[in-house]
């Protein structure tokens, strides 16, 4: 076990929460086809607010904090915030588009002691890019921030959402990232709006491109044993739980709500009417969220992926079930190992039965359909 | 001997949690955890006051181990951690140092 994965288990024992994902804002310069947020100012916790925030966090032991948006330079005080969170000791990790950072910006970054900068990145062509951002000229001022960034020595990684519009293009952002000293780290994952709209769900990537990713050793390395069928679960997986939403990190919205995860949308109490620590410790909802084990999980406790699943209770609890399955991971596991999960097979055949309810049969059509 | 004065580095991350001090280079990533002493040692590292007083006050009085000892494992702490930029050492006093830093 890595000394950090040893923290971790600490932090878990001791109901520490060590990292904390805070949005300080959801306006944004850019307006990603894919993105689940609005773009407005429902009114924003202030700098004096997230300054008192930022305090109670350290004294609840959170080490990894992540400064993410909207994009972060809309705000005018970022760096003040990010100038305390520093002096506070925070292991700070910035999400950005990067448009807004210049060299003035990336220099003091570096100063400040920031530990990672993520920035996206759509596509290596900028009519692709730009076209997902709704933002001409974003991918040149996107690189170019890159390339200031690295010149002062930051960590850069390459944050590369896939959906099925820039799909063809990813491997042309890894060798980019490659090309500027950057990291790279795909994600397929999309989610619903925060208002419950799903229709940006329709750009999730289909099953065979999901396949080709998983496939990819330049992305997963051992393809044999990335795709191997999982092994049967053991009392130990059965006993644990699904992931660290809640139990040792949580996400907090630029409204100073808390939230067990930035895609677990389930309100847990706010900052500005309570301590940060209550919250954390009496939540009602987060303890909901720590009690589940894996044994209780409807349809995925009986499911051969049970163990190795990256089941996200969030999205599983936008579906309508914090118990339940993710349709998304399930497809990401089928895609993997080419086992469909439980929920796929007990899905496939209610589909079955939607599609004779679907038919509106003569008499004898009707006899045929009945065998199904 | 020349006096040692240690000041803690700006490009860190630090926090405690259950009695130990994790410590995280932003320069290269590394990753410590700090025992009890040696968290002692880290806390008090001001730039100001020089390594021998530190050990003499902190350290001998407050874990009963002799002055010898306790200065032989507080240079090479202290060496250690100057090797990945954690901590500044001076053979002069560092006044500007750690008065950005917070310790929690």
């Amino acid at each position: 076990m890595s000394l950090l994965s040893e923290m971790n288990q600490r932090a878990l024992d001791l109901g520490v929460p060590l990292s904390v994902h805070l949005d300080l804002t959801y306006r944004c310069n850019e307006r990603c086809v894919h993105c689940y947020l609005d773009h407005d100012d429902h009114g924003e916790m202030t700098t004096a607010e997230i300054t008192n925030l930022l305090v109670q966090l350290a004294d609840a032991g959170v080490f990894f904090l992540s400064l993410s948006g909207g994009e972060v330079f809309m705000r005018r005080d970022f760096f003040e915030i990010l100038e305390k969170a520093r002096q506070l000791l925070f292991n700070v990790k910035v999400k950005t588009n990067g448009v807004m950072i210049r060299e003035v910006e990336a220099a003091r970054l570096r100063q400040l002691g920031v530990e990672q900068v993520q920035i996206s990145v759509y596509s290596h062509r900028p009519e692709v890019h730009d076209a997902i951002t709704k933002l001409p000229g974003s991918l040149a001022r996107t690189i170019r921030a890159v390339r200031f960034l690295k010149s002062q020595g930051l960590k850069v990684s390459l944050s590369n959402v896939v959906i099925n519009a820039n799909f063809a293009d990813q491997r042309g952002v890894m060798m980019l990232a490659r090309e500027l000293g950057a990291e790279y780290a795909l994600d397929p994952t999309i989610t619903p709006k925060l208002d419950g709209d799903t229709s940006i769900l329709a750009l999730r990537l289909p099953g065979a491109e999901l396949k080709q990713i998983f496939h990819n050793p330049e992305l997963v390395g051992n393809v044999e044993e990335f795709c191997a069928a999982p092994p049967p679960p053991g009392e130990d997986i059965m006993q644990g739980f699904p992931c660290s939403a809640g139990h040792t990190a949580c996400y907090i919205s630029p409204y100073g709500d808390v939230f067990p995860c930035v895609q677990f949308p389930l309100p847990s109490g706010n900052v500005r009417r309570q301590k940060f620590l209550d919250i954390w410790r009496h939540s009602a909802q987060l303890k909901q969220v720590r009690s589940i084990r894996a044994k209780d999980l409807t349809t995925c406790s009986t499911c051969a992926h049970v163990g190795t699943c990256t089941r996200c209770p969030g999205l599983a609890y936008m579906e309508g079930n914090m118990h339940g399955p993710s349709s998304a991971d399930c497809e990401k596991s089928f895609q993997r190992t080419g086992i469909p999960s439980a929920n796929m097979l007990a899905r496939g055949r209610t589909r079955s039965a939607d599609a004779l309810i679907q038919i509106n049969p003569s008499p004898t059509h009707l006899s045929s359909a009945t065998l199904l | 001997m020349a006096e040692k004065y240690i000041a803690r580095s700006s490009a860190i991350a630090a926090r405690m949690l259950g009695g130990e001090m994790m410590v995280m280079s932003t320069t290269d990533s590394t990753f410590f955890t700090l025992n009890e002493v040696a968290t002692v040692i880290w806390q008090a590292a001001d730039g100001r006051t020089p390594l021998s007083e530190i050990v003499a006050n902190k350290i001998c009085q407050e874990f009963d181990v002799d002055q010898e000892c306790a200065q032989r494992g507080a240079d090479r702490f202290v060496d250690e951690l100057s090797r990945h930029g954690i901590v500044l050492v001076s053979e002069h006093p560092l006044i500007n140092s750690s008065t950005l830093l917070e310790s929690r």
